[in-house]
């Protein structure tokens, strides 16, 4: 994988952690709306710390798409989820928040899991199923992506024909 | 009584989770390698590859009722159990569906990956 992979994968997590602790920060400053009141909300977005949040989570969101592009969903989603540790490690040392032994244990767990999964290759693929690909106008480009380069077996990354 | 509507609520939560972030995945690998194709292309043809697939409309759609029914079941119940158990229950779910729409491989590493994660999701929200 190369290092601009792990930077968006980094981007994922970043900005996941940042853009809620924002939101929630303005929430906060906001005060509760109620729900005879909606369009409240509507002004909330003038804050500027729910401004910002509403920026990084869009943030989030490009970089979660960029990394669906070149890797599996199993891949991504555990390999983001140190995000939670994130979460909590800020409370902890930047708002002084308690963490009790349960959380340090969930810090545990979800890190292990995290390592679990960033060993492995970041894509793996059926075979069975690559109709779309000779469409691809960029076969040689977008077809064989990065994956294949950790050895999964010389496995296409194509999933059309997949039915949901 | 509202013990089960709670949990139906999470639920529902879980498979629009599901539902979205499956379809998503597979919108994205339909679209193709973002960095190869912004190399060879441009932004505007990623852009115009993602804007016209049904996939990505139909992934955000889901998401968007995932969050609005995260937003009901916590209504109903407790933040302390809906937050922890919808957000461990989705990475178990989306294994499971990975492995049977996605047809990814889900070895043995990536079970226990994502219960790792889903254990550790649940006691650091719980």
């Amino acid at each position: 994988m190369t290092s601009r992979k792990y930077l968006v994968l980094a981007g994922v997590t970043v900005f996941a952690a940042a853009g809620d602790s924002m939101l929630s920060h303005g929430m906060k400053q906001i005060g509760s709306i109620s729900i005879h009141h909606l369009q409240s909300l509507l002004w909330a977005v003038l804050n500027p710390w729910v401004a910002l949040g509403i920026l990084l989570l869009l943030a989030f969101f490009a970089s979660y798409m960029n990394a669906l592009s070149w890797a599996d969903l199993t891949y991504v989603l555990p390999a983001t989820s140190i995000g939670y540790v994130l979460l909590a490690l800020v409370a902890k040392f930047a708002l002084h928040e308690q963490i009790s032994w349960l959380r340090w244990m969930g810090i545990v767990l979800i890190s292990g899991g995290v390592g679990f999964v960033a060993g492995g290759p970041a894509l793996t693929h059926d075979g069975s199923q690559t109709p779309e690909l000779h469409k691809d106008p960029l076969p040689a480009a977008s077809a064989r992506p990065f994956g294949l380069a950790q050895g999964n077996g010389g496995a296409s990354t194509h999933c059309e024909g997949a039915e949901l | 009584m509202r013990h089960v509507y709670t949990w139906m609520g999470i639920l529902v939560v879980v498979f629009f989770s599901v539902v979205g972030d499956v379809l998503m995945s597979r919108a994205m690998k339909q679209v193709g390698d973002v960095h190869a194709i912004v190399k060879h292309s441009g932004v505007w043809t990623v852009l115009g590859r993602v804007l016209s697939n049904s996939n990505f409309f139909l992934a955000v759609t889901a998401m968007a009722v995932g969050f609005f029914s995260l937003l009901f079941a916590l209504s109903w119940g407790d933040v302390s159990l809906v937050a922890p158990a919808a957000a461990s229950l989705t990475f178990i779910g989306n294994a499971f569906a990975a492995k049977i729409f996605l047809h990814e491989k889900v070895d043995r590493r990536r079970w226990v990956a994502a219960m790792l994660v889903a254990a550790g999701v649940a006691l650091l929200a719980g």
